[in-house]
């Protein structure tokens, strides 16, 4: 008796070290990514162990309206950052997002796709609500102040700057990270993909394989 | 069997004489805001090394070369290029998410539907003028008007 219920105990205790282990082991990868990821000269934001990427923000959408990241609670959401003098990524990536609206069939209506200006001194609300609306009639566009934006790309991890160019319209463009973040509806962080990662069908079927699994809370 | 080999050589004689360079699959993504720039797309190929010094249009003020390189950390940025090399045999394709003809200073909105002349001048072949069509804002290739 003494004998087993010591090897239980044995055991378990193996168990938690190895799962100490690989909690560790994962903290590490996920630090030296976050890293590897981010550029030297950026005070990057600190990894504390907890979910790097946080579904976080105050933003004013394409219709004026105040939002923050809870207004979606409830939508699976789709959130990709870039702003509206990007000729080529930004609305093959909207596009894209687009694509898989349309993929999605019924299951579209618990989807909710959000652009992100980086641009905001450009990307006025109207300008959003123009760009927005040729995609998709169910994307929102989010604008705000500088610092509300630098908070939300902050949040997400998405690294952006301004790099002068002076053969750029106003002498500007800017460089930033073209993910596509998936959100839960829980506000949690579940994906992220890239556009050019696979074909817009494969993004819908990942999607909606997630969306049969999970439901959505509304 | 000769004649008709005759016919097929004779056939693709024009071809053969017209080839020194091509520009095929020509197509620019429709725009939301004239205020925007916007972007072109199409497949170069030459049988002999030459170079795409310019392009122009009546659609923009004027049009530039780029490439979007998107690093192992998913940024994008664009690289400005001033004039592309074309070697023999190697087609340059241009396509979102890589190579793109950005056009700046939109003369009006690209309407989908409609096309724009797009002349490309080359160190050897010359002035080669192409009508591009509008395709939708959410196509993604030449043959996708999606």
């Amino acid at each position: 008796m003494n004998q087993t219920s010591n090897g239980g105990g044995l055991s378990r205790i193996r168990r938690g070290l190895w799962a100490m282990t690989g909690v560790a082991v994962v903290a590490l990868g996920a630090a030296f990514l976050w890293r590897a990821q981010t550029p030297g000269d950026l005070p990057g934001p600190r990894v504390t162990g907890e979910a790097a990427i946080t579904n976080a923000y105050t933003l004013t959408d394409h219709t004026g309206r105040s939002v923050t990241a809870d207004d979606f609670d409830g939508q699976w959401q789709l959130v990709f950052f870039g702003f509206t003098h990007c000729p080529d990524i930004c609305p093959t990536t909207l596009a894209y997002m687009a694509q898989v609206m349309d993929a999605l069939g019924p299951k579209s209506a618990q989807v909710t796709p959000i652009f992100v200006t980086v641009d905001p001194a450009r990307d006025t609300r109207d300008v959003m609500a123009a760009y927005v609306e040729a995609f998709h009639p169910r994307m929102v566009g989010l604008t705000g102040t500088e610092a509300q934006i630098a908070e939300a790309a902050g949040n997400f991890r998405v690294w952006y700057e301004r790099a002068e160019d002076t053969t750029a319209p106003n002498g500007y463009t800017m460089a930033h990270s073209g993910h596509i973040y998936v959100m839960a509806p829980d506000g949690g962080f579940v994906d992220v993909w890239l556009e050019g990662d696979a074909p817009a069908e494969t993004f819908a079927e990942n999607l909606s394989a997630l969306i049969q699994a999970t439901g959505s809370s509304s | 069997m000769k004649p008709i080999a005759l016919a097929v050589f004779c056939a693709a004689l024009p071809t053969l004489a017209a080839a020194d360079l091509s520009v095929t699959d020509p197509w620019a993504r429709a725009s939301i805001l004239a205020s925007r720039p916007g972007a072109a797309y199409l497949t170069l190929e030459s049988d002999i090394a030459d170079q795409l010094t310019a392009l122009e249009t009546p659609a923009a003020g004027h049009v530039m070369l780029h490439d979007t390189v998107t690093d192992t950390n998913g940024v994008s940025r664009m690289n400005h290029i001033e004039a592309l090399d074309l070697t023999p045999g190697t087609p340059v394709t241009f396509a979102p998410g890589g190579m793109h003809l950005m056009l700046m200073d939109l003369t009006g909105k690209l309407e989908e539907g409609s096309t724009f002349p797009l002349t490309l001048t080359f160190e050897n072949a010359g002035e080669i003028t192409v009508e591009v069509p509008v395709l939708s804002v959410t196509a993604t290739g030449p043959g996708n008007a999606e």
